[in-house]
């Protein structure tokens, strides 16, 4: 006697929508932000501005570590237990405390980084974010990220979008609006 | 003689996006057929502006450079 071990069939998935409208995501721009980095974080900001500057409607999702710019100043350790709190303290939350990829030093790299910005006359990344945020661009907090690092809405800084998840990102991408992933 | 409101913003010493985002925040503000004067120190900017005009639909009336200093006219849509 041979017992079927047959996994039940997946089922096919669902046809794709109709035809998105033409032309409809023209003047949009979503940014996936996924990388923590002060480097990425900031070059985000300057292509999220911008792109507020020239007329279009801009999204920045924010996943995984690309989520701590959105932590509230002052807000040290976040989450409830070791693991979310360890994962905060190694990595400070907040758009003033994020780090660089290379070079980092303690702390040193970004320092001089902001440093010789302002000697150039370049915006640095809280500004940016103040700007964007005011210029209307939405920020989109990623729901699994909070839940993964023990976040709560009290630990954020305001004027956000509700959270969202992956599925949302994916709707703005079915319907053609051009998407960068950072 | 009429004389025309010219709006101003001074984004002397500011780098890239400043410029143009002062430019588009002030534009905002103005109504359709105002101008704009931006002066900026950016060389990038000469550029820039060139792109966001044709960008935007905001016309670039007048461009030069004078010592160092970018001065873009821009009429508003």
């Amino acid at each position: 006697m041979t017992v079927a071990t047959e996994a039940p069939p997946i089922p096919a998935a669902e046809p794709a929508p109709a035809e998105p409208t033409p032309g409809a995501a023209r003047d949009e721009l979503l940014i996936i932000l996924e990388s923590g980095d002060l480097e990425r974080t900031w070059g985000t900001l300057i292509m999220a501005t911008s792109a507020a500057a020239s007329g279009m409607k801009v999204s920045i999702f924010l996943t995984f570590w690309g989520f701590y710019p959105l932590v509230k100043p002052g807000v040290r350790i976040t989450g409830q237990n070791w693991m979310q709190k360890m994962l905060s303290f190694m990595n400070r939350p907040g758009i003033n405390h994020i780090k660089m990829s290379r070079l980092n030093f303690l702390g040193m790299g970004p320092w001089m980084a902001k440093r010789l910005a302002k000697s150039q006359g370049v915006a640095l990344p809280d500004e940016l974010l103040a700007v964007a945020m005011a210029m209307g661009v939405r920020m989109i907090p990623c729901q699994m990220t909070m839940d993964m690092f023990g976040l709560t809405r009290d630990d954020l800084i305001d004027g956000l979008d509700e959270p969202a998840g992956a599925a949302t990102v994916m709707e703005k991408i079915a319907n053609g609006v051009p998407a960068l992933f950072i | 003689m009429t004389t025309e409101t010219i709006h101003r913003v001074d984004a002397r010493g500011l780098a890239c996006p400043m410029p143009i985002v002062k430019t588009a925040q002030a534009i905002a503000t103005m109504s359709s057929g105002e101008l704009l004067e931006v002066l900026a120190t950016d060389p990038g900017s000469t550029k820039d502006f060139v792109a966001w005009s044709r960008t935007t639909g905001h016309a670039l009336v007048e461009q030069d450079e004078e010592g160092g200093v970018f001065r873009f006219l821009l009429r508003r849509k």
